[in-house]
């Protein structure tokens, strides 16, 4: 249920970003989401993409260290309301989330949001319970 | 193994008796041959003959690197030509070469010397040595060569650079010792990893590591991360080159100084007065049987202290601390001296960080600005904001609470700090250029 998300450190220098698509371009891997956190020194860019390990390789020998984190991909009504009711269900049970952003195409006529939970396993469990459904990665690298 | 056992051991009165003997000798021989020192004595109105203690050492003057450089090339030089038998130099980055000579008996000493060195560091016959000290001008790689053909273990003279051809090298041979600089075995361990080769599954146990200055945190996280005892050594061409003192692997509790060779004093670098055993200032050299450059009461600007003690592994030589700084390398920063080895030491103990680092010193309205730059290490690489930047703040406050200065901590992509294949340059010192 797990979904495997690639993290990137990156120094805020001109081209760095630049770097990072360039590689992944010529291994002919696809960027399926993405999102960037940055302070005034450094950045991390996280992205979910169509080959993981073949992204990390190539990423790896250039040089950039690069980490592994399980996020979880939740469809989400995309009506008002939608999101609010699962960060509720996760409020409740005490989960907490790290960071989230949105995928960029939908499932069906759902939203995907990619989470970042403190406790991933009692994150799934609730939504499991609450018959929210969850992205598996291996559909979602390939949507 | 101690190689010469009668004289690494000797007692300290019988140890001091030859280095009186061989004093007086010198002293007499430079005032005959050397007209630097001549010259000095006569205006002191010094006379050989008035040196008659070791103490009386105080009345000799120093000789500094400056004073190498005036005599360039071969002013110092106590000996003909004809007696010359090599030509050693350093690289003169930093203005005139300084060129030192080596007769027949000064080779042969050396490499007796550093023979002991590699016997300390546990080396037998039986050892392979893949020595990557640079042969050439620069002592290391052939000072190293000799001590290790003199203790008969195998070398491998693979010298500086090429270095993935070193870790092929390393695997194939199955080197069981290495001698090269502490960050090039570092930059070496890496490359070898993305070959695919662990350097943790070689035979390779033991690494004697000088020509730059290291930490002891350093030591550490080269032990555990490469699987080898890492040993100091420590030396510099114009006394000798490699080969002045060891750390014995049996104790690893500061270097031996070949007493029976060297007369060493720590001074305070400010006013030249001796400092007492155990208090850090700077290393004193007089080179007590060099016959080609002799030289008298050498100023190495390498800080250290001295322990007499006789150590546990059995020599009687004095152990010299690890070298803290050089006191022309001291940074002074808002008024604050630091050493740059301070903050090695506290990059080092944060984990999350590698022993790759950089001090960039700037000049800002007329305050300096110290920046500490710090590679990002893979394995504890977090993708959380907040955890780096807890690693940033924490090394920052290490800083400030151990060495009274404030530093701006910056973390950087690995490998955006440039390798050395020889010493790494830690310090960029911007605010001559600016001002």
């Amino acid at each position: 249920m797990k979904v495997d998300q690639l993290s990137i450190f990156l120094e805020n220098r001109a081209g760095r970003l630049a770097e990072v698509t360039r590689l992944l371009s010529e291994a002919k891997v696809n960027i399926r989401a993405l999102s960037l956190a940055d302070t005034s020194d450094f950045g991390i860019l996280r992205l979910i993409v169509s080959d993981f390990d073949k992204a990390r390789e190539v990423l790896k020998q250039n040089g950039f260290t690069v980490g592994r984190t399980s996020v979880v991909a939740v469809e989400v009504d995309d009506t008002p309301g939608g999101l609010h009711r699962i960060l509720e269900m996760l409020r409740d049970s005490k989960v907490n989330v790290e960071y989230m952003y949105a995928f960029v195409q939908q499932s069906g006529s759902n939203a995907i949001i990619i989470f970042r939970f403190d406790r991933t396993d009692q994150a799934i469990e609730i939504l499991h319970q609450n018959k929210i459904p969850i992205v598996p990665g291996e559909k979602l690298y390939n949507l | 193994m101690i190689l010469d056992v009668d004289l690494e051991t000797l007692p300290r009165e019988d140890l001091e008796a030859l280095q009186l003997r061989r004093l007086k000798a010198l002293v007499a021989r430079v005032y005959e041959n050397v007209p630097f020192y001549r010259k000095n004595f006569d205006e002191k109105g010094l006379k050989p003959e008035d040196i008659q203690t070791l103490a009386d050492v105080k009345l000799l003057p120093f000789t500094t690197k400056q004073d190498l450089r005036d005599h360039y090339p071969f002013g110092m030089f106590a000996v003909s030509r004809e007696n010359i038998v090599r030509i050693h130099s350093s690289s003169g980055t930093t203005g005139k070469a300084t060129v030192v000579g080596y007769t027949r008996r000064d080779i042969r000493n050396w490499g007796r010397l550093m023979g002991r060195c590699l016997a300390a560091a546990g080396l037998t016959s039986q050892d392979l040595l893949h020595n990557a000290y640079g042969y050439g001008l620069f002592t290391g790689g052939l000072g190293a060569h000799y001590g290790a053909e003199e203790l008969g273990a195998t070398v491998i003279p693979v010298s500086g650079g090429g270095t993935r051809r070193q870790a092929m090298l390393l695997r194939d041979f199955g080197a069981t010792a290495i001698c090269c600089t502490p960050s090039y075995c570092l930059h070496l361990a890496e490359v070898a990893q993305e070959m695919g080769i662990d350097f943790k599954s070689l035979p390779l146990r033991v690494g004697v590591f000088g020509a730059e200055p290291w930490s002891d945190s350093m030591r550490k996280e080269m032990e555990s991360k490469l699987g080898i005892m890492a040993l100091d050594i420590y030396g510099l061409s114009e006394i000798m080159g490699p080969g002045v003192a060891i750390e014995c692997a049996k104790a690893q509790n500061g270097l031996h100084i070949m007493e029976d060779h060297f007369l060493v004093e720590i001074i305070d670098p400010q006013t030249g007065e001796n400092l007492p055993a155990g208090e850090i200032g700077e290393l004193v050299i007089t080179t007590l049987t060099k016959e080609a450059i002799p030289l008298l009461r050498y100023r190495t600007r390498d800080l250290t202290s001295l322990n007499p003690a006789p150590c546990r592994c059995g020599r009687t030589f004095a152990r010299m601390k690890r070298v803290q700084g050089r006191s022309d390398d001291m940074l002074i920063i808002r008024g604050v001296n630091v050493f740059p080895q301070q903050i090695e030491s506290i990059i080092l103990e944060t984990e999350g960080l590698s022993p790759h680092y950089q001090l960039i010193v700037t000049r800002e309205n007329n305050l300096d600005n110290l920046e500490v730059q710090v590679e990002v290490d893979e394995s504890l690489f977090s993708d959380a904001i907040k955890n780096l930047q807890r690693l940033e703040s924490k090394v920052q406050k290490n800083i400030k609470e151990f060495l009274g200065v404030t530093a701006r901590v910056k973390l950087v992509e690995p490998r955006s700090i440039q390798r050395s294949e020889g010493k790494a340059k830690r310090i960029v010192d911007m605010r001559n250029q600016q001002a």
